[in-house]
């Protein structure tokens, strides 16, 4: 098994459909078949055992991602925001290694014997100018395809491990081979560095869906793209929708005739947010995907019918489902447990475990964190509804344990976030001479609005118990979020355990 | 008769059928193309074969393929003019079921 066989499966079949588009330069899945196989040889010639790849969303991202497959080196994405020490650090673990990125970078890196360097424009130039040679790749489903330093927050980053037989497992049990339609494009806006950009590359190859890469996301942008491309598929973060649609909702008519789809991930989606969303776009198919870098992506999917069920029922269960992740995937089992790793009843809340084919759950120098039954703790806390629904509720870790009572920060975001002045709310522990932890509260309040203190703490007693009023609550003119949308929790901690001290 | 093995590729010898299995039972098995048995992708195909009569349905390129028992399954990697089978039994089309995007 290799990452290859899908893109020669799709060269073979729709060799001739556009693949890429970034600005006004396109790779059909022939070119980028071809381009593969003559930048292996680069690679291969040049005796590294890395390909990395340090650039925005262009045309080298997937051309360097089965290149290094066809060359059986691990394809290393790095991200393009680290400092140029940050960098070097993370090259050092894969020396040697082969370097591709844009001119103006490379000034930014302490030059080094390991490192081989090539610009992406000599990279494209030089794949796309040459015949590849015949197939040669390895089909040991146990090499790694992709390793990924993972935005450690503390310490060094981790390198995740994902091997070939993982990422064809979740294409083959997740995607249809040519299941796009010959005018369906993606635009993807998420980074080339993360496991959702490496994904969309995977399942837009397989499915046949031209890809249109958007490097810098502003809202305006996305949507213009999206209208000169005819976009019909789209994946967001929740913090680029909210953009989106608040733009859209100031236009006189929401004028994005193709879209046909939207899926989104990465974060938390208000429910506020994806509610306007689906009556800006009345016919399109939404869909919220949970994922990790460890599991090769997507494991649970709220689909289109479940999005159109939960907003039409007068159900409370049913309608609480659109905050939740949706079911398993094929091929993904779910299981909740306890602290001790003890199974827990249904509808219990815990620390959410997955097992399957596509699951990793493997890191450089530390091995596999799969249990002996092929479990993953996934260090997400959640819960499933008696249909199956996933419910997620923040990390394991950001618990918050007050007199030892546990309670989950999403609880009380939840309830802050349905005051008619709060815009957004981040809750966090902080530490308590009494208790132990307390609980403590970022918001923002939305434009023109106004509500103090007292009066917020006294709408989260009546709707709560009194044990999760935030003791500290301060106002904030936004919250701290990284590129792919996940609250920087522990930016806010940190802040207001300053403040409680 | 063989083990056939998950993850594993086979050819047809007397088309250009290729498949990858996707799942397959315990205990051997005789997994054929065009009528012949199929054979690891580093072996040659025998001489003087050909595509039996009634086997000649041909593969499609991406779909997948199932026994009776629905305990053999294969992806067609690169299609070919003859018909899969195992034990003796044609294997048919299985329909995907559609899962939405999501990345």
């Amino acid at each position: 098994m290799n990452i290859m066989m899908l893109l020669e499966m799709a060269a073979q079949g729709m060799g001739d459909r556009v693949a890429f588009v970034n600005g006004d330069q396109r790779l059909t899945y022939q070119d980028l078949y071809n381009a593969a196989g003559c930048a292996a040889e680069e690679i291969k010639a040049s005796g590294c055992d890395h390909a990395a790849v340090l650039d925005v969303s262009s045309l080298a991202v997937p051309v360097g991602l089965f290149a290094a497959s066809w060359a059986g080196v691990p394809y290393v994405p790095l991200n393009y925001r680290l400092t140029g020490a940050e960098l070097d650090a993370l090259l050092e673990r894969i020396y040697p290694a082969y370097l591709v990125t844009e001119a103006d970078r490379v000034g930014k890196l302490t030059h080094h014997s390991e490192v081989k360097l090539s610009t992406r424009e000599d990279f494209l130039a030089k794949a796309r100018a040459g015949t590849p040679g015949d197939p040669s790749w390895s089909m040991d489903a146990e090499d790694i395809a992709i390793l990924l330093f993972t935005s450690g927050t503390t310490g060094a980053p981790k390198a995740a491990v994902l091997r070939h037989k993982h990422l064809v497992s979740y294409i083959l049990t997740t995607v249809e081979f040519a299941g796009a339609g010959p005018d369906d494009a993606a635009l993807v806006c998420v980074p080339p560095y993360h496991i959702a950009g490496m994904a969309a590359i995977l399942s837009s190859v397989y499915s046949g869906r031209r890809v249109v890469q958007l490097p810098n996301f502003t809202a305006e942008e996305w949507i213009r793209v999206a209208r000169a491309e005819k976009v019909t598929n789209a994946f967001v973060v929740p913090t680029m929708l909210s953009r989106i649609v608040e733009i859209l909702e100031g236009e006189e008519s929401a004028g994005l005739p193709s879209l046909k789809s939207i899926s989104y991930g990465g974060g938390k989606m208000p429910q506020k947010v994806i509610e306007r969303a689906m009556k800006l776009f009345p016919e399109a198919d939404f869909a919220n995907a949970y994922g990790l870098t460890e599991t090769s992506s997507t494991i649970a999917l709220l689909g289109p019918d479940d999005h159109r069920d939960a907003v039409a029922s007068e159900d409370p269960a049913v309608r609480r489902r659109i905050v939740s992740v949706g079911r398993p995937v094929p091929g993904i089992e779910v299981e909740i447990r306890d602290d001790e790793g003890k199974p827990l009843p249904g509808g219990a809340r815990g620390e959410i475990y997955v097992r399957g084919e596509q699951v990793s759950g493997e890191y450089v120098g530390r091995g596999s964190l799969l249990d002996n039954e092929g479990w993953f703790p996934t260090r997400d806390a959640g819960s499933v509804d008696e249909e199956g629904f996933l419910f997620l509720e923040g990390r394991a870790d950001d618990v918050i344990v007050r007199g030892g009572e546990n309670m989950s920060p999403g609880e009380i975001e939840d309830v802050l976030l349905e005051h008619d002045a709060v815009a957004d709310a981040a809750v966090v522990g902080i530490p308590d001479e009494q208790w132990g932890e307390g609980v403590a509260a970022a918001v923002v309040l939305r434009q023109g609005k106004q509500a103090s203190v007292e009066e917020l703490q006294a709408w989260v007693k009546e709707a709560l118990r009194s044990s999760r009023v935030p003791q500290v609550l301060e106002f904030r003119d936004e919250l701290p979020y990284n590129e792919t949308g996940k609250l920087l929790r522990r930016v806010v901690k940190a802040e207001l355990s300053g403040d409680a001290s | 008769m063989a083990q056939i093995k998950t993850g594993s590729r086979m050819r047809s010898q007397v088309c250009a059928t290729e498949v990858m299995v996707i799942g397959a039972p315990a205990g051997e098995m005789e997994v054929t193309c065009g009528g012949a048995p199929m054979v690891d992708m580093s072996e040659t195909p025998g001489d003087g074969l050909s595509i039996a009569d009634g086997a000649d349905q041909g593969t499609v390129l991406g779909k997948r393929y199932t026994n009776e028992a629905a305990d053999l399954e294969l992806l067609c990697t690169k299609p070919g003019d003859g018909s899969l089978g195992a034990n003796g039994e044609t294997l048919s089309l299985k329909e995907a079921k559609a899962l939405p995007s999501s990345d």
